[in-house]
């Protein structure tokens, strides 16, 4: 078998109806930059912390949206806020901050308003 | 449901294709990809239907990838497509007839971009009118390729030398159609059939002799998307969409699959070597695919064009089992030469797929 670099995603249903929305809409009130990430990946393709770890802030972003906070909680942490991220991202967004509050909401179970 | 209501209904899903005189603009990418694609659209309209179609070597890219990839600004890419425009005013042409779905896609949104915002059309003429000292009419009819051999299919169906009908058993071939997603459902009304009933290829392949299959992912997306695919890391993502659909049209058993986009075809064809490779699985029988074709290609073969002529050696998915039930004649020692006759040298083959 040939390794391509990359492997067929398991077909997934997204059941809007059920799905946990409110803390992206949360995010999106804190930093609303959010909100214009293309899930490009060049955050992801820059991190010193994903070079060693399982950190990979492009899909924290999809399961944030998605609502799956249990799948992303373990690896949030191993962020070192360097900031490298924000040099690169084409669109400007703010990433250490979204960081910072998925963090704090993730071990304090809220976002201070 | 009565006839004249369900006609009644079918109004409404019909568009204007001019017969005659088009502005033709070919793609970036299926020159590459499909190389006699385009050719064969020119040879066919011209020689064997006598149109006129004029091109130009000016045509640039309408900036449509760049676009979807958040890389070209709305803006520029408006001004792209004026310029695109003023060719066609400058060479007297009405009548716009593009290669490329996406461009397709594109000029639709834009003309109705401009038609609802008559301020933002002013600027661009201005901005275009500084930056290149052109200016521009707006096509009378805008069409995509496929309409024009759309229009013209029972022509070229009464000067065909072969049917889409396996001579082994006298039925016609069971062919799913694949439209692109750029083509009718952003503007419904901008398509043969609108976004719920495309009937563009669909009326290729009945007016050649085929038969089309109706499966249920027949209108889910190819697996191109764009950033799904341009990114390594969202591959998976486009070639999951390609797997949904071979697994849905794979109980129906598809001779062959006909499409009228560039990105269609190309992963349709070339993701079925990838999960052969990947994954061990085929959908066309025991190590083989199911042969991926352009409606260009389909009406080339069917006129009795040489299938290495129409660029069908550059497929990854092997055609010679389709050429082999309709009857097409064809040598294999000359499908790797090129149009000088020497030889481009043979691919190396997949280990789990026949492409040969």
């Amino acid at each position: 078998m040939i390794n391509f670099g990359y492997q067929r995603n398991e077909s997934a249903t997204l059941d809007l109806d059920t799905t946990h929305s409110e803390l992206y809409k949360k995010l999106l009130d804190k930093e609303p930059s959010a909100a214009t990430c293309i899930s490009c990946g060049t955050c992801a393709a820059t991190c010193s912390a994903g070079q060693f770890t399982d950190f990979n802030l492009r899909k924290i972003m999809l399961l944030c949206k998605r609502g799956d906070m249990q799948s992303f909680k373990p690896i949030i942490n191993r962020c070192m806020v360097c900031g490298k991220c924000q040099l690169a991202c084409p669109k400007g967004v703010n990433t250490r901050n979204i960081v910072l509050i998925l963090n704090k909401y993730l071990h304090a179970g809220k976002i201070s308003k | 449901m009565k006839k004249e209501g369900k006609e009644q209904i079918w109004k409404d899903y019909q568009k204007e294709i001019p017969d005659n005189d088009f502005f033709y603009v070919r793609s970036c990418i299926r020159q590459n990809l499909f190389p006699a694609s385009e050719v064969i659209f020119l040879k066919i309209l011209r020689e064997e239907l006598g149109r006129n179609v004029f091109e130009t070597p000016h045509h640039t890219t309408c900036g449509g990838i760049g676009y979807h990839s958040d890389i070209v600004p709305m803006e520029t890419m408006m001004t792209i497509i004026a310029r695109q425009f003023s060719l066609m005013t400058e060479a007297g042409f009405e009548n716009y007839a593009c290669s490329c779905i996406t461009s397709f896609g594109l000029y639709s949104e834009v003309l109705e971009t401009w038609h609802h915002f008559p301020k933002v059309l002013e600027k661009v003429r201005k901005d275009l009118k500084e930056a290149t000292g052109r200016e521009f009419k707006l096509p009378k009819t805008l069409s995509h390729a496929s309409d024009v051999i759309y229009k013209v299919r029972h022509e070229i169906a009464e000067k065909a030398k072969y049917k889409l009908i396996n001579k082994h058993t006298g039925k016609p071939l069971k062919v799913v159609e694949h439209i692109g997603c750029h083509y009718s459902k952003m503007f419904p009304n901008k398509g043969v059939g609108g976004a719920e009933y495309p009937y563009v290829l669909t009326g290729m392949v009945e007016a050649w002799g085929g038969e089309i299959i109706d499966y249920p992912e027949r209108r889910h997306c190819c697996g191109f998307g764009f950033r799904q695919y341009l990114v390594q890391a969202n591959r998976g993502y486009s070639l999951a969409n390609t797997h949904k659909k071979f697994e849905s049209m794979e109980p129906f058993e598809p001779d062959m699959i006909i499409t009228n986009c560039p990105g269609c075809p190309f992963f349709l064809d070339r993701w079925q070597y990838v999960i052969a490779e990947t994954e061990g699985k085929t959908y066309g029988g025991k190590n083989q695919g199911i042969p991926v074709f352009t409606y260009e290609e389909v009406a080339g073969m069917v006129l009795g064009y040489d299938p290495w002529d129409l660029g069908l050696q550059v497929h990854q998915i092997a055609v010679e089992p389709l050429l082999d039930k309709v009857g097409i004649p064809y040598n294999s020692e000359t499908k790797y030469l090129g149009l000088d006759g020497k030889n481009l040298g043979k691919p190396e083959l997949p280990k789990n797929i026949c492409s040969c």
